[in-house]
């Protein structure tokens, strides 16, 4: 089977236009004829959800949390890039489409990016009608940030929650139709199956995660939003909850899976403090704008400071090593992440690591208090030798920026960062890979779509900051409600998909024996024991750095701990009710194929790019040595079996607009 | 550290319930209250017993699934910090600690700790929406300027993450805290005016509907809010309700 | 809807919680204002008060509107405790309030509970004597007539009547307080109902006297627990809170709550203890 990317014909700026010119359309009467499913609602499924059933659509939502406001895309912290150019800073459609390239390192297609770029505009407009309350200036107009990796101010934020306020602008869109009937909300449900039926998707096998009932739900099309897989590295900033299942079970049933080993590493991560960690915290990126990212300069300071004998502030500056600075010195402490991430990793590895575990590094506002402290001493016409007056108004400042960060770093850590460095480490923070979608968001599964970071998306092998939230809500808000109609047209004599059909037995039959198997399995072990496991698999030989032979290993031994898992997991209490672990084991059994299939996917590309870096290709300088000759593709796994048989689809990358150049900051 | 654990032990809606002792020792004052949750479901989990359902997702403080009634308040001792960020440095060792679910009649219990707080998003079916379809048409995001001041305190009370502490801290079990957070959202913006009054009418009738006690003002709903909703939104909402019906 | 949500809602039953509330608060300042004479006024003026306050018509429907208020704030407070004390049907294990709101506000229905206990012993005790009992007696007044003491009635046009006219000379009492010719049947006088007296000889009986002190002082001491919550809490219930006012009526409430009931107290304490007999 080939690929076809639908991509429309014409100059990339017209394609979207052209394209919606020509669809084919459903009449108002006919909508209410048709059912479709929306799984996650996050910013993705959520936008999609409510826009289908504001156009007349029957939606039927579900999420597994018990409330469609708490999906993962709440936790978003920094903000959404907008090519509004309210800054008239020469922003444009074009200069987001290029930098949104250029930052996935050339591995996204072109079209989808452009038309990212130029729905952008309207979503901050949707947003503001909706009464989402984004930062203002003091006339009243939208305020904006610039954010790492653009030469513009084109980032629009609610302080450090713009993933929250934008998520509860498409849940009371939602809301307000699952008021007026129009969505059928099933909260506390989880997807266990797709069934298809003559070779289309039309229904889906989920779970009552309260009653533990398998219900059979149909539906004209199918919509995945259901987000990323970072929580195969079982530690990430991802929620607990976030899973892989939808996605996956979409993949058994004949979607492609794309670029799995597109993972984006963020650098300011609090470090792990122990093996009884369950999940990362994210600092915001922004933190970098003032912060300096620095180990010891001496093996032996080093050592001292993890075994508690030396303190950070008892080092001297010719002690210190501001690695980013003395590698990059045109970004400095603001390269881009998957560069900031890797150079943490190297020195830790090195064994200048600075906590008990020896993965962190300093991130150091000293600097910047005093920077900040003189100013406002000059300013204000004070002494600017007052060394403890300056502090305190410096302190004063970097408290006004990033209080609520520090606050949250304090509570965690204990540590107080206004006068002893941060630590932080990288860690698993977004994939962007996920199920291939043609230019309709299609994937290879008639009637089944993939929207957000579910899909492998506009990303292409690193994600710039600001621009999850924006593809969310492009893919949900503005680009889905178009190309659904176009699929759906012929159906709409069809009537109510029935759900007593052999598909739905076979599919359902599936899940039940699935989950019989967890419940009887009588083993030795937790779910989180496995999962634990896979996560350091994943994270020593998948994670930032990555080789043939760690590959290599890594395949084999996450199929031997799939088969361990199914041999030896053990599943307390019932199926017949609710069941965190019974909820878990089948997460995890996800994972532990695509952890496989993600290794897999590292292991054929034989070169660097983005946050995929290979080790056996990189510059002299230990820079991501992109291939562009034999991997501008996208690599497409189709599911036959086992991970490891998966069958590798290209659907080739076509650079008409933009051309491909080594990224460079030094 | 070594703790007693107090925890609300009930099989599922119809089941009884009752507070179950369990002893558990080499908690790290580094861990997080869940993480120590986690520990002793593990060992649960090995001794064949079943583990302590509890509702939890992003464990950074914003989703706003977890909850607990720990020692007698919500979220636990400390402020603005939801459960899953709180750290067992707030305990002694040799402390007991009481873990119940959030009580309230309109957050019945699922299972042990895990409550049902639907009712929360029945209040917001009911109003908490500006009514604006997503057509890619709408007027220009820079058309209406806001205050930057009203736009701020929307903002302050966008931020309400619907974890129910507000209703499991009362006394009366009144969500005014919450339901308020969401009016006064839409009240300062200009975007909230056209429908302000049904809003407030509405989104009040469907919270008396759900069985939530009245507000005494106690405040005891704002110093246990893990991100410092203000009463003044409440107030703010009598405001609103006053001069809605008043318009009849 | 939005005409029976005037009525009842949970926000409507508490904007009436309020504005009875409030309203109850000027009743407290007039009433104390007319109380404080027994200390720093005589037996007349007391008197004339007592008087002014019973037949008034303004005076009177004013005092309906406080019996009124009385009933709804009492019968409101009872229908929102018992919605409240449904909202949780199981209460916690452990439940540590103190960490984070004030014994008063937690504790408004008991504390409403008991003024209103003693808001009817209050009434028995004085008012139902002022307006029913037939027994109430008449303010006189001693004088000294050229070594002779002689008992006179005052009465409301400034007059005197000599005790013994009653009855021996043709006059007559009828309807309490009124003077009436014996023969032509015409009223030609009124007195005053000494409530002064019945007050001073209520605190100052040395064992009831004492048992009555304590006792209404306990009572303004809860009633001052009542204020200290409820005066701002019926502004925040009106809708009033903003950074500017809310420091102010905090702070005037906290003031009203303690002053007021404090001098309440000091009255019985003063006629106790200190004012002579």
């Amino acid at each position: 089977m080939s690929l076809d990317s639908k991509i429309p014909q014409g100059p990339i700026a017209d394609k979207w236009t052209d394209y919606k010119d020509h669809i084919n359309l459903v009449n108002p009467a006919n909508k209410r004829n048709l059912d479709i499913i929306v799984v996650g609602t996050g910013l993705a499924g959520g936008s999609a959800a409510a826009t289908l059933a504001e156009l007349g659509y029957n939606v039927k939502a579900f999420c597994f949390q018990d409330s469609p406001r708490r999906a993962h895309s709440i936790a978003a912290q920094g903000g959404i890039n907008a090519a509004k150019n309210y800054k008239g800073d020469g922003d444009s459609v074009y200069r987001l489409f290029y930098d949104t390239v250029k930052g996935g390192d050339y591995r996204a297609r072109e079209a989808n990016v452009y038309r990212l770029a130029e729905v952008s505009a309207n979503i901050i407009d949707q947003c503001v009608a909706q009464g989402v309350p984004l930062a203002r200036e003091y006339g009243g107009l939208l305020d904006n940030r610039s954010f790492g990796g653009t030469l513009v101010s084109r980032t629009f934020y609610a302080q450090g929650q713009t993933g929250q306020q934008l998520l509860l602008g498409a849940y009371s869109a939602m809301n307000r139709q699952i008021g007026r009937g129009k969505i059928k909300m099933y909260n506390r449900h989880e997807m266990l199956d797709l069934v298809i039926v003559n070779g289309k998707a039309r229904g889906i096998i989920a779970r009552n995660l309260i009653t533990g009932e398998i219900e059979r739900h149909s539906a004209h099309a199918v919509v995945i939003g259901s987000g990323g897989y970072g929580n195969v590295f079982f530690l990430s900033t991802n929620a607990m909850g976030s899973n892989a299942t939808a996605a996956w079970k979409i993949h058994k049933k004949g979607a492609f899976f794309a670029n799995p080993c597109y993972t984006q590493i963020h650098p300011t991560c609090i470090p792990v403090s122990g093996d009884h960690q369950s999940k990362l915290t994210l600092m915001s990126e922004s933190l970098r704008n003032d912060g300096r990212i620095w180990v010891p300069a001496k093996l032996e300071d080093a050592q001292a400071i993890r075994e508690g004998k030396k303190k950070a502030i008892d080092l001297a500056e010719a002690d210190r090593d501001y690695f980013l600075e003395r590698r990059y010195p045109a970004f400095g402490n603001l390269v881009p992440r998957d560069v900031a991430s890797r150079a943490a990793k190297e020195r830790c590895d090195a064994g200048f690591g600075v906590n008990k575990t020896g993965e962190a590094v300093y991130l150091d506002f000293a600097a910047a208090i005093q920077r900040y402290g003189k100013e406002q001493a000059h300013i204000k016409g004070l002494d600017e030798n007052d060394s403890a007056l300056v502090t305190k108004l410096g302190t004063d400042v970097v408290r006004s920026k990033y209080g609520n960060l520090f606050q949250m770093y304090y509570k965690i850590v204990d540590e107080d960062p206004y006068t002893t460095p941060m630590m932080i480490y990288p860690a698993v923070h977004y994939t962007m890979g996920g199920t291939w979608v043609d230019y309709n968001l299609m994937t290879t599964i008639p009637g089944c779509f993939s929207i957000g970071e579910s899909n492998f998306s506009d990303h292409g092998a690193n994600r710039l900051g600001a621009s999850a939230l924006m593809q969310g809500l492009a893919d949900g808000y503005f680009v889905l409600p178009y190309t659904i109609g176009d699929y759906l047209a012929p159906d709409i004599k069809m009537g109510p998909i029935p759900t007593n059909t052999p598909e739905f037995d076979e599919a359902e039959n599936n899940v039940r024996s699935l989950i019989d198997k967890f419940m009887n399995n009588n083993g030795n072990h937790s779910v989180d024991h496995f999962h634990k496991k896979l996560g350091k698999i994943m994270w020593n030989k998948v994670g930032m750095a990555r080789n043939e032979k760690g590959l290599t290993e890594a395949m084999e031994e996450i199929a031997a701990l799939r088969e361990e898992f199914y041999r030896d997991v053990k599943v307390p209490g019932t199926d017949k009710g609710f069941n965190q672990e019974l909820e878990k084991a089948i997460r995890v059994a996800d994972f532990l194929e695509l952890g496989e299939l993600f290794a897999k996917d590292a292991l054929h590309r034989n070169e660097s790019c983005g946050g995929h870096f290979r080790e056996e290709y990189q510059t002299e300088e230990g820079e991501a040595l992109r291939d562009d000759e034999n991997f501008a593709y996208v690599a497409a796994w189709e599911y036959k079996g086992k991970p490891s048989d998966a069958v590798l689809h290209k659907e080739p990358l076509n650079y008409e607009n933009i051309k491909l150049v080594q990224r460079s900051y030094k | 550290m070594k703790l007693t654990l107090k925890i609300w032990r009930q099989k599922n809606a119809q089941d009884k319930g009752a507070i179950v002792d369990y002893p558990i020792d080499g908690i790290e004052p580094d861990m997080s209250f869940l993480e120590m949750l986690d520990v002793l479901n593990e060992q649960l989990i090995n001794k064949g017993e079943e583990p302590v359902a509890f509702d939890h997702d992003c464990r950074e403080g914003i989703c706003g699934m977890c909850s607990l009634y720990i020692n007698g308040e919500a979220h636990g001792p400390d402020r603005g910090v939801t459960t899953c960020q709180l750290h067992m440095r707030m305990f002694k060792d040799g402390d007991t600690i009481f873990i119940e679910p959030f009580r309230a009649k309109a957050f019945p219990v699922i299972k042990d700790l895990v409550v049902d707080r639907s009712s929360f998003d029945r209040i917001q079916h009911a109003g908490g929406f500006i009514s604006v379809n997503t057509s890619g048409n709408t007027i220009d995001a820079n058309t209406i300027p806001v205050n930057k001041a009203d736009a701020d305190k929307s903002f302050d009370a966008a931020t309400c993450i619907g974890c129910g502490a507000c209703v499991a801290t009362c006394k009366n079990s009144s969500a005014m805290l919450f339901v308020s957070a969401k009016v006064s959202q839409y009240a300062l913006l200009p975007q909230g005016q056209v429908e302000a009054a049904d809003r407030v009418m509405n989104m009040v009738h469907q919270m008396d509907l759900e069985g939530f006690g009245n507000c005494t003002n106690t405040g005891a709903c704002e110093i246990e809010c893990p991100k410092g909703i203000s009463l003044e939104n409440i107030a703010r909402m009598n405001r609103e309700y006053l001069s809605a019906s008043l318009k009849g | 809807m939005a005409k029976s949500a005037l009525l009842k809602s949970s926000l409507a039953k508490k904007y009436w919680m309020a504005l009875t509330g409030l309203f109850l608060c000027l009743f407290l300042a007039g009433h104390l204002a007319g109380n404080l004479q027994l200390i720093f006024s005589d037996a007349l003026h007391f008197n004339q008060y007592a008087l002014f306050m019973t037949t008034n018509p303004a005076v009177k429907l004013l005092s309906y509107l406080t019996y009124i208020s009385i009933l709804f704030h009492a019968i409101d407070g009872i229908m929102l405790t018992v919605q409240n004390r449904a909202a949780r049907p199981i209460g916690y294990a452990k439940n540590n309030a103190a960490a984070n709101s004030a014994w008063a506000s937690r504790n408004m229905a008991v504390l409403g509970t008991l003024i209103l206990v003693f808001i009817v012993t209050h009434m028995v005790n004085f008012w139902a004597v002022m307006h029913f009992d037939e027994k109430m007696p008449l303010q006189t007044i001693s004088i000294d007539m050229q070594g002779q003491k002689q008992d006179f009635y005052l009465t409301t046009d400034g007059g005197y009547i000599p005790v013994g006219q009653v009855n021996d000379n043709g006059l007559v009492i009828k309807n309490r307080t009124e003077f009436f010719d014996g023969m032509a049947n015409i009223k030609v006088k009124e007195g005053y109902k000494d409530l002064h007296k019945i007050t001073v000889a209520f605190f100052q009986d040395p064992q009831t006297g004492l048992i009555a002190t304590i006792l209404y002082v306990l009572a303004m001491a809860v009633l001052s627990f009542h204020l200290l919550h409820g005066f701002a809490s019926a502004f925040q219930t009106m809708g009033v809170n903003n950074p500017t006012y809310s420091p102010i009526i905090k702070g005037f409430g906290k003031g009203f709550a303690i002053i007021v009931p404090l001098l309440f107290a000091i009255i019985p304490i003063y006629i106790h203890f200190f004012l002579k007999a």
